[in-house]
């Protein structure tokens, strides 16, 4: 189940963007505010509809997909997402099966206890969400997104406003959907995390690739003084990089 | 869960839709039957009053529930979307052109009204799909419809159909008959069918609008659900009865906490409760002794709401502080 976007254009916000993302591997991607990663996960997403170019899955164009075929095969984790009301995690994870309406019940039951089990979650299945940790929630809803069972994970800034030690187990589950066959695709602010944790990179800047590759190519510290403007250094070994900047 | 609570409510109906019957200016004591007219009085005008109450009720909490879900606000109700000022309008035009003399007129009138808001809102949001652009021109739509009511109660052309307009428009269900049950029955059932439809997408937008649209969610089709259910439910109500307000607003409240909190397992029992709110509200209304006649089902529950408004409004900033 390939994913690609070729010649994507976004007025404003991506000029001619051509990407082909691989199963199997966590792509992050990373640019400076306003580079137009949002964008470009929201096009990937199907839900921008970009200006020239197209997105297609599986050489079949987003646009021309039912809306329920392209929930299937494409989970999206929004920026701080929300939750209105104050379900159990269990019903919030049964949202994630929305989009295969008339699959058994049994089916639906299975996928729901698979994304508990995947997430660690089981001693909060029958909590509200208004009780839960920020680490718990952010799992919930990751868990969320995984019941549909996507073939492509899109997440954008999964990580923000979590603790070191949630942001790490979160990064953790995502390596085993990796892992497990599935494409993952994150926004990341966090340098070091992309890093240490992505097989590939791709660096936007105002709109444009900037680089693409594996992290030690595509964060270069050339790349790096180029599309954010400051002098950094990496420090440590490979696989527990941390970045010193100025 | 939701069974058990459906199955609870319907019990609670059976048992106060007898009861509700029974009760009024004339008491109507099952174990003595001699009263006077108590044939005609139950059947003609008590019967076709609980059946209308029912009826209003649940197309009422239906509306309400959805309307919160779509909205993802709990002080949401149906009269946001400025379809029961709409219809208020047609009625009020129906007075004021002096077609209400014609009972099938006036229910028509607001009907057109109800449905020239619905079309008005789908003109102006229909094609964006976000909540806060209908959220707007839903208020815009509100405060239009008041304004050209309230040219239309200045210029009424007699003092008679001024007080005509202004008694109207309070809400009530005294003296309705059969003929406003089967005016207002099947737009009402349509427009909870539609609303049930729309169930699992107000489910989706639970997590935000954007989550909502990846899950497969088509914002244009569930706006012109949303448009088309709260116009049949909230249209038929004002058509037949005038405004009755906060029952859309508290129903959902005091279901919520009674179901698994999705929107869409909300939706039929708060149309019971509400049922059951309106019915009880009536009989109330009808037993009350006021001088004058009996008190407004519309302002009776707008009464009783505007202090439970403010007890949510508190709780909400306590919930915030």
């Amino acid at each position: 189940m390939s994913l690609q976007a070729c010649d994507l254009g976004v007025k404003g916000r991506l000029e001619e963007l051509t990407l082909a993302l691989n199963l199997g591997e966590i792509t992050a991607i990373c640019g400076p505010n306003g580079a137009g990663k949002s964008t470009l996960l929201s096009c990937l997403a199907g839900l921008l509809k970009a200006d020239t170019g197209h997105v297609a899955l599986d050489g079949e164009w987003l646009g021309r997909l039912r809306p329920q075929e392209r929930a299937r095969a494409l989970g999206y984790l929004p920026q701080s997402p929300e939750v209105a009301w104050d379900v159990s995690v269990e019903v919030l994870i049964s949202l994630g099966r929305l989009p295969w309406r008339g699959a058994p019940a049994t089916e639906a039951q299975a996928a729901i206890d698979a994304a508990i089990a995947a997430m660690d979650l089981e001693d909060f299945r029958h909590r509200p969400v208004s009780q839960l940790s920020g680490g718990e929630r952010a799992r919930a809803l990751m868990a969320r997104v995984l019941a549909t069972r996507p073939g492509w994970l899109l997440a954008d800034e999964p990580l923000a406003n979590l603790d070191l030690g949630h942001a790490a187990a979160l990064v953790h589950r995502f390596r085993e959907q990796a892992a497990a066959g599935r494409g993952v695709v994150l926004v990341l602010h966090d340098l070091s995390m992309a890093m240490n944790h992505a097989d590939r990179v791709v660096v936007l800047d105002r709109g444009r690739l900037a680089a693409d590759g594996p992290p030690v190519q595509a964060l270069s510290e050339d790349v790096i003084a180029r599309v954010w403007g400051c002098p950094a250094r990496w420090l440590g070994e490979p696989g527990a990089r941390a970045l010193s900047v100025g | 869960m939701n069974q058990r609570l459906i199955l609870i409510l319907l019990l609670a109906i059976a048992v106060a839709v007898p009861l509700s019957l029974l009760a009024g200016r004339v008491w109507i004591d099952p174990l003595v039957p001699e009263t006077r007219n108590a044939s005609v009085i139950l059947m003609q005008l008590r019967l076709p009053r609980a059946v209308l109450a029912l009826v209003l009720g649940a197309g009422l909490g239906a509306a309400g529930a959805a309307m919160q879900g779509f909205l993802r606000n709990p002080l949401a109700d149906p009269g946001l979307f400025g379809i029961a000022p709409g219809a208020a309008l047609g009625a009020v035009l129906s007075f004021w052109t002096g077609y209400a003399a014609s009972a099938y007129l006036l229910p028509v009138f607001a009907l057109v009204g109800a449905g020239g808001a619905m079309a008005l809102l789908a003109l102006i949001a229909g094609r964006e799909g976000g909540v806060a652009l209908f959220t707007l021109a839903g208020l815009m739509i509100s405060s239009l419809a008041g304004a050209l009511m309230s040219l239309a109660i200045s210029l009424s052309p007699t003092p008679f159909a001024m007080s005509e307009i202004v008694t109207w428009l309070m809400g009530t269900l005294a003296d309705r008959s059969w003929r406003e049950v089967w005016i207002a029955t099947p737009f009402t059932l349509a427009g909870i069918g539609v609303l049930v439809l729309a169930g699992r997408s107000l489910d989706a937008l639970t997590l935000g609008e954007a989550a909502a649209r990846s899950l497969g969610v088509d914002p244009r089709r569930l706006q012109a659900l949303m448009i088309a259910g709260i116009g049949l439910t909230v249209g038929a109500g004002v058509a037949v009865a005038g405004i009755i307000g906060f029952v859309g607003l508290v129903v959902p409240h005091l279901v919520r906490p009674l179901t698994d909190r999705r929107p869409s397992s909300l939706i039929i029992p708060s149309a019971l409760a509400g049922a059951l709110l309106l019915l009880v509200a009536d009989c109330l209304c009808r037993i009350l002794p006021l001088a004058g006649g009996e008190l407004r089902l519309g302002i009776a529950l707008s009464l009783l709401g505007a202090p439970f408004f403010l007890h949510l409004l508190l709780k909400m900033r306590r919930g915030l502080a």
